[in-house]
């Protein structure tokens, strides 16, 4: 892929459709001067950004300049790490998901993730997607769930006639699609990707791509990755963050927030064209 | 050192016998550890030997029968294994089912809910009960559990759960009951500490996969980390089942050395290796060494079979793990 | 824009609180099991101490037991017993058990390695009453008990146990320790014995430790090998003697509740001894591995 970029330009995304004008989005997420802290360090400061619904949102930047971290504050994943701190705001329909009343268990069922390593269960391929289903009480009509997900994550007619094998079986890219279909089975709101294809061959990257474009219709989706291309072909919005120095070592903060084509063709700011053409330069 | 090695090298006859010395010490070296590792399976080898021709007078004689006779009649020569290996299997299996949630249990708390700082404390203590030892614990069983089975723990049961077989009978000090206990406190240590292992040993992304489908913590638990791990506890269990088959001493205070076939946990009876422990030194005739040994040598098949099957299990899960993703 | 309430909703839902209560009856029952093993621990050392630090004396520790119905009198031979069988098996499992690691980890071909360890594994697993009747086979039957074949029994327990430990702290080396030394033109066993061995000698101790507490408290291996013994202390291997694990057992045998005072003196003693022996070497071992690891 790298090789690739090295000579093609970045290529926008075509078949966009005309970008909706401010007014008329709907903010899913709106985060008010979020900060994520280990211990005492901040690993991302500050941070206010809208993401709007049915679109793909991109979150690119240096690597360390908080993108994971940011990622995985929208649905609590970061409560796992027993010195992680959040401070501000998660807005998610108007309700901050870190105030009082609000169960992470409830946070983490609207709002979905695909991970950066494909993590099947130890479970054959159709509990894999079915696990969910249950544990939330779905459990009407399974059969036909399982079959839509798989479906929808573009994996259906290459599982379809073996169901009940196990999930290792399978290939890296076809794993991390029945992740993905893992995730959507359960109908979530949003789906969080967190950098979903770099353990990825070229090919499975291509699908899980195009699928994207496919899920933005009935999910919002926000994607970690440090493969710039990949931003610029998948994504409506994108936000550039990078890694601020200080004395007590460096924290993420959030650059320039805009619609994808102009991120990389006009961005407002120099860190933002500095980093997209930087590297292609 | 390598001041010594430039002033020994700086002749090359010094230097020839310098590599004669090392090719010597390296054979030498590699010659006596491998004869030590020989030698412990030479003695593997030889214990099963052992046993076997102690108690060739036995097995002759009596054949297979001796497994499934009941009864130990010195005076007439007449022995049986019947009632000693159902009092094996009995206390094993009981000991088992209880220690087997508790320590799954255990290792679940110590590897998922424990507060950090208290997290290596706590393991340690669980795993100084395995230290205890087992002569402490029948002394322990014997003097202060017994009476407690005798008095209160029994009565209650049999009131209330009398209907079952096992809870039939009047309760005693010292029983099939006290000895299924004093095993479940032997077994717990040894297989939560490997449960808390394999616990610790499930992929992090495996449990945040699950809690971001929105899981909870019991959910996960449940549908990810005893799945994963599902065969390695198998071998705990099976490894705690031998350490329970092969306990003489600490059953042979609190068992009550009884007889016959019972399915009630009040009665006295009598395991392979207690009836091994309480035997030793009263066997006058050489039929009735034979014998005992001979329940050694069951107990040695069981226990060996026992092992072999935890080993294999043990060692192609964490084959198939680190290999596996 | 109207903002469907329920499907955005991320209060708890009926459904999800009746989930979230039994996650929380789980955890609770998983704490309450943690909790309950450490009571038992609690529980025993409690009683063993409660009852038997009071019975302890000058007497207790310096003189032999006295015949029925007198009061006084002491375990001194059990305690003497008890020393020479378990130093004399330790000087014959270390050595041995050293050996056997060394060539595990550092010469044998992967597969003996592993044959190896399993063959240290199922030792382990062999119930300790097996190996005493081995023993009792081997060198007791035609020329009675003493106490170096008990210790030889000892010994057999410990093996595995030091063999494992040991080899458990070789693999901690690094191994650019061991090229180091070869890089310097140092042989192999030089670069075993004078690099790897030392290095892992706070390792081997710790094991060590631990082992020694185990085979203090073992029972079973020395009733047939060194149990009948005259009421004297002796210090002579020879002879058949006394021990801490097989007074207890004969003891609390008894019917006499003088006999069970004593048994729970011995019993706090020989608790005292492996409680104490095997929490410093466990920590020690936390403490080494630490340094090694880095």
């Amino acid at each position: 892929m790298d090789t690739m970029g090295a000579v093609a330009p970045i290529e926008i995304a075509q078949a966009r459709e005309a970008p909706l004008s401010a007014s008329d989005r709907e903010a899913v997420f709106e985060t008010r001067g979020l900060t994520v802290s280990y211990g005492k360090a901040p690993a991302v400061s500050n941070v206010d950004l809208p993401i709007y619904r049915n679109l793909v949102t991109a979150i690119i930047g240096p690597s360390g300049c908080g993108k994971s971290t940011f990622l995985r504050s929208l649905n609590r994943m970061n409560d796992l790490i027993p010195s992680a701190k959040v401070d501000g705001e998660v807005l998610y329909h108007g309700q901050n998901i870190y105030g009082d009343g609000v169960d992470p268990v409830e946070v983490r069922r609207r709002i979905g993730m695909v991970f950066q390593k494909p993590n099947p269960f130890p479970k054959s391929i159709y509990d894999n997607v079915a696990w969910g289903l249950r544990v939330l009480g779905m459990k009407d009509d399974l059969d036909g769930r399982v079959e839509r997900a798989l479906t929808q994550a573009a994996l259906w007619d290459e599982v379809k006639n073996r169901l009940k094998k196990g999930a290792f079986g399978l290939s890296g890219g076809q794993q991390q699609r029945l992740c993905l279909a893992r995730a959507i089975a359960v109908e979530p709101d949003v789906v969080l990707l967190d950098e979903p294809a770099s353990a990825l061959d070229p090919i499975a990257t291509t699908k899980i791509e195009d699928l994207m474009h496919e899920l933005k219709n009935e999910y919002t989706l926000v994607i970690v990755t440090h493969n710039m291309q990949q931003a610029a072909r998948v994504a409506d919005m994108t936000a550039f963050f990078t890694l601020e120095r200080t004395e007590s070592g460096g924290h993420g903060v959030l650059v320039e927030y805009d619609e994808t084509p102009k991120i990389f063709t006009q961005p407002d700011d120099k860190r933002t064209e500095g980093y997209v053409t930087g590297r292609f330069g | 050192m390598s001041a010594r090695v430039n002033a020994i090298t700086s002749t090359p006859a010094l230097r020839a016998r310098r590599r004669l010395g090392d090719r010597f010490g390296d054979v030498f070296l590699h010659g006596l550890t491998g004869a030590a590792a020989a030698a412990a399976g030479a003695l593997l080898v030889a214990i099963a030997w052992k046993i076997f021709d102690i108690a060739h007078p036995a097995i002759s004689k009596y054949g297979f029968a001796f497994v499934t006779r009941q009864g130990w009649d010195a005076i007439h020569s007449r022995f049986g294994a019947l009632d000693l290996i159902w009092g094996t299997l009995l206390t094993s299996f009981l000991a088992l089912l209880i220690a087997t949630p508790v320590s799954i249990a255990i290792g679940l708390y110590l590897s998922e809910l424990a507060p950090r700082g208290a997290r290596t404390v706590i393991a340690s203590l669980v795993e100084l009960l395995a230290a205890i030892p087992s002569v402490v614990l029948g002394l322990w069983g014997i003097l202060v559990l017994g009476p407690f089975v005798g008095q209160d723990l029994g009565p209650w049961l049999h009131r209330h759960l009398g209907f079952i077989p096992l809870f039939d009978g009047t309760p005693q000090n010292a029983g099939i009951l006290v000895a299924v206990l004093v095993l479940t406190i032997m077994i717990v240590p040894i297989t939560s500490s490997i449960c808390r292992e394999l616990f610790l040993g499930v992929p992090t992304e495996l449990e945040e996969g699950a809690l971001a489908l929105g899981a909870t913590r019991w959910e996960m638990v449940r549908g990810v980390i005893l799945p994963y791990t599902r065969t390695g506890v198998g071998a705990a269990v099976i490894l705690g089942f031998g350490r329970a088959v092969g306990e003489a001493i600490a059953v042979t205070q609190v068992i009550g050395a009884g007889y016959g076939i019972h399915w009630s946990l009040f009665a006295t009876g009598d395991t392979l290796a207690s009836k091994l422990a309480e035997q030793y030194q009263s066997a006058t005739t050489k039929i009735q060494t034979a014998s005992l040994v001979y329940l050694a040598a069951i107990l040695l098949v069981i226990s060996l079979l026992v092992n072999l099957l935890a080993q294999v299990i043990v060692r192609r899960f964490s084959h198939q793990r680190t290999g596996g993703s | 824009m109207a903002v469907d309430a329920a499907r955005f909703s991320l209060t708890p839902s009926p459904r999800t609180r009746r989930r979230k209560l039994i996650n929380v009856l789980m955890q609770a029952l998983a704490t309450l099991a943690a909790l309950a093993a450490v009571a038992v621990l609690a529980l025993v050392i409690g009683s063993v101490a409660q009852r038997g630090a009071s019975a302890l004396s000058w007497d207790f520790f310096t003189k032999t037991a006295v015949t029925f119905g007198q009061s006084g009198g002491g375990v001194a031979n059990a305690l003497v017993g008890s020393l020479v069988i378990v130093a004399l098996a330790t000087a014959m499992a270390v050595p041995v058990g050293i050996l056997i690691a060394l060539y595990v980890s550092e010469f044998a071909p992967p597969r003996i390695a592993d044959l190896s360890r399993l063959v240290l594994d199922v030792l382990n697993g062999l119930p300790s009453i097996i190996i005493g009747i081995f023993v009792f086979g081997l060198l007791v039957i035609g020329s009675g008990q003493a106490a170096w074949k008990g210790s030889f029994a000892l010994a057999i327990i410990m093996l595995p146990l030091i063999a494992r430990a040991t080899q458990e702290v070789l693999a901690l080396v690094p191994s650019s320790l061991r090229e180091g030394a070869l890089a310097l033109g140092a042989s192999r066993w030089r670069t075993v014995l004078g690099v790897v061995l030392p290095t892992s000698l706070g390792g081997i101790l710790t094991g060590t430790v631990l082992a020694i507490a185990r085979a203090a408290g073992e029972t079973a291996p020395l009733l047939f090998t060194t149990s009948i013994a005259a009421n004297a202390v002796t210090w002579d291997p020879r002879q058949p003697v006394l021990s801490i694990p097989y007074d207890i057992f004969i003891l609390s045998e008894s019917a006499d509740p003088a006999d069970h005072a004593r048994a729970w003196a011995l019993g706090f003693v020989l608790i005292s001894f492996v409680l104490v022996t095997s929490l410093t070497a466990r920590l020690l071992l936390v403490r080494y591995r630490k340094k090694l690891e880095g």
